[in-house]
């Protein structure tokens, strides 16, 4: 100590972090902290994507008893885009028009949300979420008897002549894309709301003052302000309704398969483990396109 | 006629609301119903017998028991782990942060199917097909809470201010008194939250859990079972009491955190 007295203030040599610019310490507590969940993710999603690429160049005339051989066997993702061509398509059309459908009707909730509910907002967007606490399944059960042939959506689509007499949702298409909407509306309404509670009233105030309509308005000022959350909810609820099979088993119909279904039945009954995991990479690619196309709008750290 | 151009909006939101609301209020009237055959999913008449016999199928309660243990324990997991690694994000800087920011994204980012194609491709390439079971399902649920804890958390840490922390430090508190006294009280709120949602996740999950459940059979795929071939009703009287304790939970947090907001005002 005697050394320094009077060269340094002794304040300046106790400190032992640094901080940078943004206030966040240095040093070997941030990898020690950050390590136990790297070292999860690194296990059990790093390392099991790389098992699910080799598997997917697999052999495929190996067998789960008597083991694959590892042939860079590339054709096995054209044969499941040749073999599985109508389930992925239906998935990206399914779960692109549900989340059309989500965003419009997200779009409202969260706005009303966020600028008419008043003391409400907190409990509306209690609300929003309830529902959804309710196990996924047993949810979309009740939507079986909602749709149902003799239930009161069906018979009001008749009477008012929508639906033709012998007409059915049940096992329909609409059924699938409806129970997809319902069941990842919530993935949508969260990041809307949290885009749209920031947005600075006054600005749209302004527009008003400047002559424009309310419509207009809402298109040149409160719309391109929301877009984070657009994008963030468009991606959360487009992903997992691509993936799902639930709806489709449960309200569609058993030839009208989507992908999750297909991928599953290839990995748990035909044993069929490369052609599985190439249409799993098949997905993952195709949402992979759409995230970064997306990502480049937003950035990752806006996303989360 | 001008009153609802005025609350058009509110009033359309409200409907939505409505909307969400109707599956719940079929999954509370089912739980009631007293089915004339098992095959057919329609409202027959009014009983208690469900509510009075909630594990008339046994396999259904053992089911439940180990969607709560399996909830429980990788809520756990998840909450300890990413709660971590939310305050290595907000509160140090270091090299590498980029990558670690995209590990913890992606799992959100990638579709159930793949996430659990992915671990079943390891666990066979890794010769446990034959143990897929209980600990490859809490390996599972562990690895897919992490992500939304990190989120949640990390939001909370980014939006406090550390002036509070300084004025601990300025009081003589040490390092350790600090963090227990004002930084832990304060993230709390964002802990607890995380924690609901990871059991949330965990107990609803389905299509990962399939993929890695070997024999082992969770809540959800039993429901999954049954729907193929029947649906006993107790299955809504689950569905009942899980939307109540939510509410509960939910609502309760809330009155809560007005209550504080009221105190402190």
């Amino acid at each position: 100590m005697a050394s320094t007295a009077g060269t340094a203030p002794v304040a300046v040599t106790d400190i032992k972090e640094t901080k940078d610019a943004s206030g966040r310490r240095r040093g070997r507590v941030g990898y020690l902290l950050l390590l136990p969940a790297v070292i999860w993710l690194g296990l059990f999603f790093v390392v099991p994507f790389y098992s699910l690429v080799a598997t997917s160049l697999f052999d495929p005339s190996g067998s789960d008893s008597r083991g694959y051989e590892m042939t860079y066997h590339v054709a096995n993702y054209w044969n499941a885009i040749q073999d599985y061509k109508g389930p992925l398509l239906r998935s990206l059309l399914y779960a692109g028009i549900a989340t059309g459908i989500c965003l419009v009707l997200g779009y409202v909730l969260a706005y009303a949300i966020a600028f008419k509910a008043g003391r409400w907002k907190n409990l509306m967007l209690v609300l929003v979420i309830a529902p959804f606490f309710t196990s996924f399944l047993v949810r979309t059960l009740s939507w079986k008897l909602i749709l149902a042939d003799d239930g009161f959506v069906v018979d009001a689509l008749q009477t008012l002549h929508l639906l033709g007499d012998d007409g059915r949702l049940l096992a329909t298409p609409v059924a699938v894309v409806a129970g997809l909407t319902y069941n990842f509306l919530p993935f949508m309404v969260l990041p809307l709301f949290a885009s749209i509670d920031k947005i600075d009233h006054r600005l749209i105030e302004a527009s008003g003052d400047l002559y424009a309509n309310p419509i207009v308005g809402f298109f040149r000022v409160t719309w391109p302000l929301s877009l984070p959350g657009v994008v963030s909810g468009t991606l959360l609820t487009f992903i997992p309704s691509a993936g799902d099979y639930i709806n489709a088993q449960l309200l569609g119909s058993p030839n009208q398969r989507m992908v999750g279904s297909v991928i599953q039945s290839l990995f748990t009954d035909a044993n069929n483990y490369p052609a599985a995991a190439a249409l799993s990479m098949i997905l993952m690619l195709l949402v992979l396109v759409m995230v970064l196309l997306f990502v480049r709008r937003a950035g990752t750290e806006e996303l989360l | 006629m001008t009153w609802v151009r005025k609350h058009l909006v509110l009033i359309l939101g409200l409907l939505v609301l409505v909307y969400t609301f109707i599956p719940i209020f079929v999954v509370v009237l089912m739980s009631f119903n007293d089915p004339a055959s098992r095959l057919i999913y329609r409202f027959d008449g009014f009983t208690l017998h469900n509510w009075a016999n909630p594990c008339e199928d046994p396999s259904m309660c053992e089911a439940l028991g180990r969607s709560i243990q399996i909830g429980l324990l990788s809520t756990l997991g998840a909450t300890i782990l990413g709660t971590l690694a939310a305050f290595a994000l907000v509160r140090h800087s270091f090299r590498g942060r980029s990558v670690a920011n995209l590990v913890i994204f992606l799992p959100m980012a990638a579709p159930e199917i793949v996430l659990g194609s992915s671990l079943l491709a390891l666990f066979v390439g890794a010769g446990f097909a034959g143990q897929l079971g209980f600990w490859t399902i809490l390996i599972a649920h562990i690895m897919f809470c992490l992500s939304f804890v990190v989120v949640t958390v990390r939001s909370r840490l980014a939006g406090m201010t550390d002036t509070l922390e300084q004025a601990a430090a300025d009081l003589y508190a040490t390092p350790a008194q600090t963090f227990w006294r004002v930084t832990f009280p304060l993230v709390f709120p964002g802990i607890l939250g995380a924690a609901l949602l990871s059991f949330s996740l965990s107990f609803d999950d389905f299509i990962i859990t399939n993929l890695n459940a070997g024999n082992t059979t969770t809540f959800p795929m039993y429901v999954w079972g049954v729907a193929q071939r029947g649906v006993p009703m107790q299955v809504n009287v689950v569905g009942t009491v899980m939307f109540l304790v939510s509410v509960v939970i939910v609502v309760g947090g809330e009155l809560n955190s007005r209550r504080r907001a009221k105190a402190l005002s």
